[in-house]
């Protein structure tokens, strides 16, 4: 279905979409939902090559509105059942919607698996800090003193980073966005679908009800500019209503630094590299929090180098066929040592 | 059994029972094997037992560290690994201490005395030398051998160390058990060359040596023992091969993915005794298989559930602990009716329980064993050959039926081997079905949409133009939309229900063995059917009004089993369980059977099921 592409109805936004959304109003996943159809209309997708899979959770309802091939599983699960998809159909866009209870508490460790053995999906985390269905409790990803229904007293538990850990599961693809900038959400969401390989989004997504502004010191409108460091390939890492602040590195650890003050200049400024070999920046970048550090938004690792893992199982059955031909079932079955009872012969 | 004959004539013998028992190191499996190899290629019929402990190497002369590997070798068709032994092998004294309660009075035992040390002497447990003891020597036919000191001496010439040299003793013995059993040496050279003929031939010419030495040993034993050979008799013509359960379940799939025309995936978690079908499927690539080694048990279900809504054939397997990680799959492959099969090749449990030794205690669990109201097909296999047959029984179910089944094996079909009718692939059944199509103008696919007559529904495989719908966990009406109304889930949980019922329409008619009427019935499922039938056969021989009846699917049951257990005055069931064929017998059909439950971890033997029989007879 691929080589013809010219040939291929171009769809729109519209046509990606399904029944009408049951989220809370003013739920974060309206904006993402809409960018994601938009994304698919705008990557040249047909309805039937998409295939979006879901686990548990308020994010896992999303394949029900998206009008292409969909399947809400089970909690933590859908990084599994879209391996199944992807290795038995590796034609299709396979696209994994998940949470941070779905994907990094109960599904953690499907999570791992799927980034290091870098079958081609896109893993998209919806993390909100919270667990939204079942009405307010604590998540992996909230910091220790949150205060929700089964944390009275305020969590105790240290929040596990979503994007430290698909680095150190070597994840070929890793990046931020935020639900509240829709271009920028589109921009990474199109990147991760064209990277071969896992790619895995964490989207900061805000709950109305249950977790209301917990991103908002890092995400809010008016400061943004000054809390957010907006990565681009190639280009220093500065950030700042004004452009005037960037990352400087002193002594094996970053620093920010304003620029044209103390001497420093954008030459001092470190450079982003998402293919560097060096895995310090990605890890050092995945470390920078608000406040110490501006949060990092964008793709802080792409390596196009690795084989997808749908590839790799292709490629073995290729290479067994060609070394012994597509299987002679008969011959299988008698095996290399069998004997033959003729009638009259004693057994 | 043993009649002293000087002249070594080859005496003649129905069969036999031979076990080989040793150190987990010792190698008892692979001569054991072997020694099985060469007598199937010699064209008798046999049976195997292995029976070994958990640990990879459990203390050296220890009891638990106790590696057996029983063939049963007989004219007749075998149909279990044997009750009691005639023979037994012990490589040290732990390996007579575990197994003497298994040879029969009158039985010949052959031990290594190179290994009765004090000191193996005292960690398998005896209180002095058993080989001073007079009532054992006097009960059983012992034939002491050195085989550490003749080993030595067969590889003196030899550039290895002592102990690469005492590695050697297993096949010194089993060299000594061909002479015993008049066979040929050519199957187990040809395999040393074939497994380290090109690394290490060092090893090849050890081995072939030792192996040598023990033939030898036989000619001039001082002993002068009795040769055997076993009486032959007419079988089946056709071609036969040798095959264990594990091997039979892993070809059967291979025959049911060419069969359904889906190339086959199959993604599973290690768990003994169900790895070595992931093993023998990653070997088969080039037949369009895929395996994938996941990252749990529950992610082989997932990617399993996964590649069977693409549209592969989707098979994953496992053992009990494993089964209770996947139910909640099972569940969400139940209310969103895809096709995949899970093999749970039953272990002793519950929990890590005795993990390399036999059970049929799964059976409730597989059959009632998930959340909600989710019925699914199971089946199982009787014999390590039927794994075959019942792998594309499952397969057929699934894909038909648009349902998981789980097929049950155990561990003693799983490790068993017997020798097997090559089938013809001519006569594979066509198991291809009609999915759906791409839509004409202004049709709507509707995934639940159902087939009348078997109530199945219709799948429509992603990449499909037209067909794109939304499936998952959450109650569906016909449209495929999500409905949370009382009436409609009522309705789905029934049809559910009945399309799963209605599969025992499409059953092959029960075999029973023996008469449609009589006094007593015994009814068995899984691997007791070689013990169970051999019982049986024997007593229908000798004219008592019993048969037997050996059902493969457990659920739905078969539709005329009730009328069959109705002819019979009493019906014994037999499991290796404590009773959950018997308990879902009595609440299916109202009749008061009478269950024979076994839970030792290891198989029924052929006189248990005799004398039970024959009890229920006075």
């Amino acid at each position: 279905m691929a080589d013809t592409i010219e040939e291929k109805p171009k769809l729109t936004r519209q046509d990606f979409s399904a029944s009408h959304p049951r989220w809370c109003p003013g739920c974060g996943d309206f904006s993402i939902l809409n960018t994601m159809q938009r994304v698919f209309a705008d990557m040249g997708f047909t309805k039937e090559e998409v295939a979006v899979v879901s686990g548990i959770g308020c994010s896992s309802r999303f394949p029900y509105y998206v009008e292409s091939y969909g399947f809400h599983t089970i909690h933590g699960r859908a990084p599994t059942v879209a391996t199944g998809v992807k290795v038995a159909n590796p034609d299709l866009s396979v696209w994994v919607v998940t949470g941070d209870g779905d994907g990094l508490s109960i599904g953690g460790n499907h999570t791992i698996h799927a980034l290091r053995r870098n079958i081609d999906v896109t893993i998209l985390l919806f993390n909100n800090r919270i667990y939204g269905l079942t009405k307010g409790q604590y998540s992996p990803t909230s910091e220790v003193g949150t205060k929700a229904k089964s944390t009275p007293m305020g969590s105790v538990e240290s929040p596990i980073d979503p994007l430290r850990l698909a680095l150190s599961a070597n994840a070929t693809f890793v990046a931020r966005t935020l639900d509240t900038d829709p271009k920028h959400m589109a921009k990474v969401f199109k990147a991760a679908g064209e990277h071969k390989g896992t790619s895995f989004v964490e989207i900061m997504q805000n709950c109305v009800i249950f977790n209301d502004k917990v991103f908002d010191p890092v995400t809010n409108r008016k400061t943004k500019l000054d809390t957010m460091l907006y990565l681009e390939e190639g280009q220093p890492l500065i950030f700042g209503k004004d452009s005037n602040k960037g990352i400087f590195m002193k002594d094996s650890m970053p620093k920010v630094v304003s620029i044209e003050e103390n001497g420093f200049s954008e030459e001092d400024i470190l450079v982003h590299n998402t293919s560097s070999s060096h895995k310090s920046l990605h890890y050092m970048l995945a470390d920078m929090k608000y406040p110490d550090f501006p949060t990092p938004i964008g793709v802080l690792k792409c390596d196009e180098s690795q084989t997808t893992y749908n590839d790799a199982v292709t490629a073995q059955v290729k290479e067994a066929q060609e070394a012994k031909g597509t299987g002679d079932l008969q011959a299988l079955l008698r095996g290399p040592d069998s004997w033959e009872v003729k009638e009259g012969d004693l057994g | 059994m043993l009649e002293e004959d000087d002249d070594q004539i080859l005496e003649e013998l129905e069969s036999v029972v031979i076990l080989f028992a040793g150190d987990s190191g010792d190698g008892m499996q692979t001569v054991g094997e072997l020694f099985t190899d060469t007598c199937a290629h010699s064209g008798f019929n046999m049976s195997t037992l292995p029976d070994y402990p958990a640990e990879i190497r459990a203390p050296a002369g220890t009891i638990a560290g106790v590696s057996g590997f029983q063939v049963h070798l007989g004219s007749a068709p075998v149909l279990s690994g044997g009750d009691a032994a005639e023979v037994l092998i012990a490589m040290n004294p732990a390996a007579l201490n575990a197994n003497l309660d298994r040879v029969v009075p009158g039985g010949m035992i052959v031990v290594n005395i190179g290994a009765f040390t004090d000191e193996n002497i005292r960690m398998a447990e005896f209180e002095s030398n058993p080989l001073d003891d007079e009532v054992l020597n006097e009960r059983f036919e012992i034939v002491k051998v050195n085989l550490n000191e003749l080993t030595k001496h067969a590889l003196a010439d030899m550039d290895l160390k002592m102990k690469d040299k005492m590695r050697c003793k297993n096949f010194f013995a089993l060299g000594f058990m061909f002479w015993v059993y008049h066979q040929p040496l050519t199957d187990t050279l040809n395999f040393l060359e074939k497994k380290w003929g090109k690394k290490r031939p060092q090893l090849v010419e050890a081995n072939a040596k030792a192996l040598r030495g023990g033939h030898n040993y036989g000619e001039t034993y001082e002993g002068a023992r009795n040769r055997y050979q076993i009486a032959k008799t007419q079988v089946k013509p056709g071609v036969y091969r040798k095959i264990s359960g594990n091997q039979a379940i892993a070809y059967g799939l291979v025959a049911a993915s060419q069969a359904c025309a889906r190339p086959l995936t199959y993604p599973s978690y290690p768990i003994t005794p169900a790895t070595s079908i992931l093993e023998t499927l990653a070997a088969l690539k080039h037949f369009n298989v895929k395996t994938i080694q996941a990252e749990d048990e529950i992610a082989a279900a997932g990617i399993a559930l996964g590649a069977s809504w693409a549209g592969d054939l989707a098979v994953t397997g496992t053992s009990g602990p494993g089964m209770c990680l996947k139910s909640e799959f099972l569940g969400l492959a139940v209310i969103t009716e895809l096709p995949m099969v899970i093999c749970n090749v039953q272990r002793a449990g519950p929990s890590t329980g005795l993990p390399t030794k036999v059970e049929q205690a799964d059976l409730l669990q597989a059959i009632y064993g998930r959340h909600g109201e989710c019925p699914l097909p199971v089946v199982s296999c009787s014999t390590p050959g039927d794994g075959y047959y019942a792998a594309i029984e499952a397969v057929r179910i699934a894909i038909k039926y648009k349902t998981p089944v789980i097929l049950l094996s155990d561990a003693y079909v799983a490790n068993g081997s017997e020798p097997w009718r090559v089938p013809s692939v001519e006569d594979l059944p066509d198991l291809r079905v009609e999915e759906a199509e791409e839509p004409k103008d202004g049709e709507k696919y509707l995934p639940y949409k159902r087939d009348p007559e078997t109530l199945a529904r219709k799948l429509a495989f992603p990449g499909q133009k037209g067909n794109e719908h939304r499936i998952g966990g959450l109650e569906k009406n016909e449209s495929g939309a999500i409905s949370y109304s009382p009436d409609n889930h009522e309705e789905m949980v029934n049809l559910r229900a009945k399309k799963i019922q209605g599969i025992a329409k499409s059953y092959e008619p029960i075999k029973i063995n023996g008469k449609a009427k009589g006094k007593v019935l015994v009814l068995g499922w899984g691997g007791t059917y070689g013990a169970i039938t051999a019982a049986m056969n024997n007593l229908i021989a000798e004219g008592y009004p019993v048969a037997s009846v050996h059902i493969h699917h457990l659920f739905p049951l078969p539709l005329d089993l009730k009328d069959i257990l109705n002819s019979y005055d009493k019906v014994l069931i037999p499991e290796l369980n404590s009773g959950q064929l018997n308990m879902m017998i009595r609440a299916e059909y109202l009749i008061d059977t009478i269950s024979y439950p076994k839970v030792k971890g290891q198989p029924f033997t052929v006189t248990e099921i005799t004398t039970k029989v024959l009890e229920l007879l006075n």
